[in-house]
């Protein structure tokens, strides 16, 4: 048994405690949106933020996680798409499969959490993540546009 | 603890509450599981549906992998349709409704940059006569001629009277009403829809994680398969110790899979791989576990000498002009083994009985997994149906490859009524890929006193795709898919230039490693050698590339034009910023013209690809931002290829196994791309593909010019550019 608390709620899940948080969300608790790609913490589609930090959840176990902290995964940036990130992505269209871009969201927002302005050798530095689409300057763009934006609602 | 509450002829959906946490999560799937009827919305042809609430169901038989397929071929329809573009959305048919309505949907097939070229025709009729039908509809309600009625915006009016009504409302009727015996297409000139740059129609779900993939399949009671297959190929798997895993958390059954594989099947995917890592497995390695990298090198190589080839592209006598030239320029170049590398891996999810079976899985070809499903199954394709999900990414590996859904089936067959969801590990989806070929190539260039190129030959050796999966296409032993970019002339792959004496044959060396359709195909390295040995032989001739090029193309204008194009737009012509040098390419694939010019910089060995311009004329354009993104992307996965791609062999197995040591393209290497999108009209070429070409051969000229250094053997990391 572990407790978590994910997207604000506190969850009680029946798992192995060496299963990686990945597979808890994805199979004990149905939330897909975060994705499998590697296993190995190389390719970031597994990005969820760990007490605000994007974190690669596939190699981190379940009993590495206490149940004060506080995770957040894709399904839990915003109810209905509206987070500055996510309108962004959209405005610029940004996905084509798709497969990678929760990871990628999760990382961009990671990023901004930390670094509200963020230069090319920042987003370069904290943006790792693989896309095989190959949407990298779209994820650029969308980045300083979100930055951009989280700054005229600031100001 | 995993339920679906509802089912419906069109939807499901997907719930699933956590045994203690309370939260539901419901999702909405596709799940056209009978296009035929809808009992609240009428069909007015097989390729549109028009709901009383004016939505307009566009149906789509090509598989959207992220190329943007989905989008293009809905906006074609809509054009001719005359429908609210606002009022769209779309849906697949199934691969099993198209066979039991005489394939009225055409080819399901997702690949060689065909979705859209192939289809449009049909699917632009489709949309003309759903219009036509439901002005017919209205002119009958009115009791007027339909020649003065029109539609436009799902609106119907007829012209004298001014009255008016809506697909929605006649949509019924129209259902009804005769097939027009012809129609006629608009001319691409007078576009609303489709030409325009409109926003994808699936990107809102991949923002918030509803999207669902094949990986996020879920059925009742499924069960969740991780597997191992021999990795030597053509090895077997003999026996496995099913008792050493037995007692784990989870499991329920361990499984052969035909003779090559092992399959654990558990509650959750986490504790089938956890079950599989620990499981105990008897290989049979078979003939080729003294295969490595080298022996196939030394296969290849005989073959640049070797005295029979089969011929691609000749005229004048290549042989007798090189021994009589002025100046003769020889390279070989090698291009090795890649993976796909799709970031979602290979999965289905299936579920059989006695006289069923049914598979959801992502793949680029809908019919050929219901026919690996009723090879699988034994059972008759009518018993058989296929529900394609969206693909995490394709690239040619889930098209003609359907080795995972014969897999899941043959699971799901010895688990009779239980749903069986089977996810490759990354290290099983690298292993068992159907790679990129292997090809070396050698060249051989003469040149006259004056630098003019008079004779060329160039001999590949190695890979043919169409003999290991395709052999009924092969010419009489030939491969023509090894020539893609080299051909004489046609529409699709015609070489850009007129040499007098040419000569360009292929010796056929199949090792045994499955050869596979990865984007661009052959077009990715005959672009390489083609267009740096052009590079080459330009040096040699102490003459500027652009211009040594343009004097071989004057009767190749297309060609020419696109490469003029993004020359001008790099500025070509004037310097380059201190320290960027600069490389060109082009070639024709896919029915398209394509070009790139780089500028690089090279600094203490580390190359730095600052920026590219493309050019591409594919005829027509159906979406345009859509262009730029494929053609960005393209750059991103030809550029991989050229820093990082290759797979290399021992002991008759791939020895890379993860992104740790198959590295590919990262954003901080991403170059800045400016695309030109110049169609000329009149022809219709590819998008996906073509462009990913003329990312590497501009790439490797560029850093001839900035470091005089000649990178022949892929990939480049292999190599150092430091100064010597």
């Amino acid at each position: 048994m572990a407790r978590l608390t994910i997207n604000g709620a506190p969850r009680d899940v029946e798992v192995d405690p060496d299963t990686p948080l990945l597979w808890v969300l994805r199979e004990q608790l149905g939330m897909t949106g975060t994705k499998y790609g590697c296993g190995i913490a190389q390719c970031g589609s597994c990005t969820v933020h760990l007490d605000g930090v994007a974190t690669r959840s596939c190699v981190l176990p379940v009993s590495a996680i206490g149940p004060e902290q506080q995770i957040v995964t894709i399904e839990g940036l915003s109810p209905d798409g509206s987070h500055p990130v996510q309108q962004a992505w959209l405005a610029l269209d940004v996905p084509q499969c798709g497969y990678c871009q929760s990871g990628m969201i999760m990382a961009a927002v990671g990023l901004l959490q930390q670094n509200g302005n963020p230069t090319d050798e920042d987003i370069n530095a904290e943006m790792t993540n693989i896309c095989r689409c190959g949407t990298y300057n779209r994820v650029r763009a969308a980045i300083k546009l979100a930055a951009g934006n989280s700054k005229t609602q600031a100001g | 603890m995993l339920i679906v509450p509802t089912v419906t002829r069109r939807n499901f959906i997907v719930g699933s509450a956590a045994a203690l946490g309370g939260l539901s999560l419901g999702f909405s799937v596709p799940f056209p599981g009978g296009a035929q009827a809808d009992a609240i919305a009428p069909e007015i042809n097989a390729w549109v549906v028009v709901r009383p609430d004016e939505t307009v169901v566009i149906r789509i038989a090509r598989s959207e992998m992220g190329q943007g397929t989905l989008t293009g071929l809905a906006q074609l329809v809509a054009e001719e349709l005359e429908c609210d573009w606002s009022k769209v959305t779309t849906e697949y048919p199934t691969p099993g409704d198209n066979i039991a309505r005489n394939r009225v949907w055409g080819s399901f097939s997702t690949g060689g940059s065909r979705g859209i070229r192939e289809s449009q025709d049909y699917v632009r009729r489709g949309g003309a006569t759903a219009r036509e039908m439901l002005i017919a509809a209205a002119a009958d309600e009115w009791q007027v001629l339909a020649s003065e009625c029109m539609a436009a915006r799902g609106v119907i009016t007829h012209g004298p009277s001014g009255r008016s009504t809506t697909f929605g409302k006649v949509a019924t009727a129209a259902a009804g009403m005769t097939l027009p015996a012809e129609v006629t297409l608009k001319d691409p000139s007078t576009w609303t829809i489709a030409g325009k740059p409109l926003p994808r129609l699936d990107t809102a779900e991949k923002l918030t994680g509803k999207q669902i993939y094949g990986v996020d399949m879920v059925r009742p009671n499924m069960l969740n398969a991780a597997i191992r297959a021999c990795p030597v190929f053509g090895g077997r798997a003999t026996g496995f110790d099913a008792g050493a895993v037995s007692g784990m958390p989870g499991v329920r059954k361990v499984v052969q899979v035909d003779d090559t594989a092992v399959a654990v099947v558990a509650d959750t995917w986490w504790q089938a791989k956890t079950a599989l890592d620990n499981l105990p497995i008897e290989w049979d390695d078979g003939p080729n576990s003294g295969v490595t990298s080298e022996t196939i090198a030394a296969m290849l190589a005989e073959g640049l000498e070797a005295e029979e080839a089969f011929l691609g592209n000749e005229a004048g006598d290549a042989r007798a002009a090189l021994a009589g030239a002025a100046q003769t320029v020889t390279a070989v170049y090698s291009f090795p083994f890649q993976n796909h590398a799709t970031m979602e891996p290979m999965n289905a999810t299936a579920v059989y009985t006695d006289d069923r079976c049914e598979v959801w899985c992502p793949t680029q070809n809908g019919e050929a997994s219901l026919a690996a499903a009723a090879e699988a199954s034994g059972l008759p394709v009518e018993r058989c149906e296929i529900y394609k999900l969206h693909l995490g990414g394709g690239f040619g590996r889930r098209g003609n490859f359907q080795d995972y859904v014969r897999q899941v089936v043959s699971i799901a067959k010895q688990m009779p009524g239980t749903p069986i969801k089977l996810i490759w590990s990354r290290e099983e989806d690298m292993l068992h890929g159907a790679y990129h070929p292997i090809t070396q190539c050698k060249l051989t260039g003469g040149l006259d006193a004056d630098g003019n190129l008079t004779a060329l030959h160039m001999r590949i050796s190695g890979q043919s795709i169409l003999a290991a999966v395709r052999p009924q296409a092969m010419q009489g032993g030939r491969d023509p898919v090894v020539f893609q970019g080299l051909h004489a002339g046609g529409d699709e792959y015609a070489l850009g230039y007129s040499i007098d004496n040419l000569l360009i044959d292929h010796a056929m060396r199949n090792p045994p490693i499955p050869p596979g359709f990865w984007r661009g195909v052959n077009l990715n390295q005959n672009a390489i050698y083609m267009e740096c040995f052009m590079d080459e032989l330009a040096h040699a001739a102490g003459q500027d590339p652009l211009a040594f090029r343009r004097k071989l193309m004057a009767n190749h204008p297309k060609h020419l034009a696109v490469l003029e194009a993004v020359a001008e737009r790099i500025g070509w012509d004037s310097a380059p910023p201190e320290g960027v040098h600069r490389g060109l390419a082009q070639i024709m694939g896919f029915g398209s013209y394509v070009a790139a010019a780089a500028e690089v910089s090279v600094t203490d060995g580390q190359l730095r690809v600052h920026r590219i311009v493309a050019a591409t004329d594919p005829g027509h354009v159906v979406n345009p931002a859509q262009v730029e993104r494929q053609v960005e992307g393209s750059f991103v996965y030809g550029l991989s290829a050229c820093l990082y791609g290759e797979c290399t062999v021992n002991g008759g197995r791939m020895e890379q196994e993860n992104f740790d040591t198959y590295n590919v393209l990262r954003m901080a290497e991403m170059p800045a791309v400016e695309t030109i999108i110049m169609p000329s009209g009149g022809f219709w070429g590819g998008v996906g593909e073509p462009t990913i070409a003329v990312a590497a051969p501009a790439v490797l000229n560029a850093i001839f010019a900035a470091t005089g250094k000649r990178v022949r053997r892929l990939p480049l990391m292999n190599h150092d550019l430091r100064a010597v």
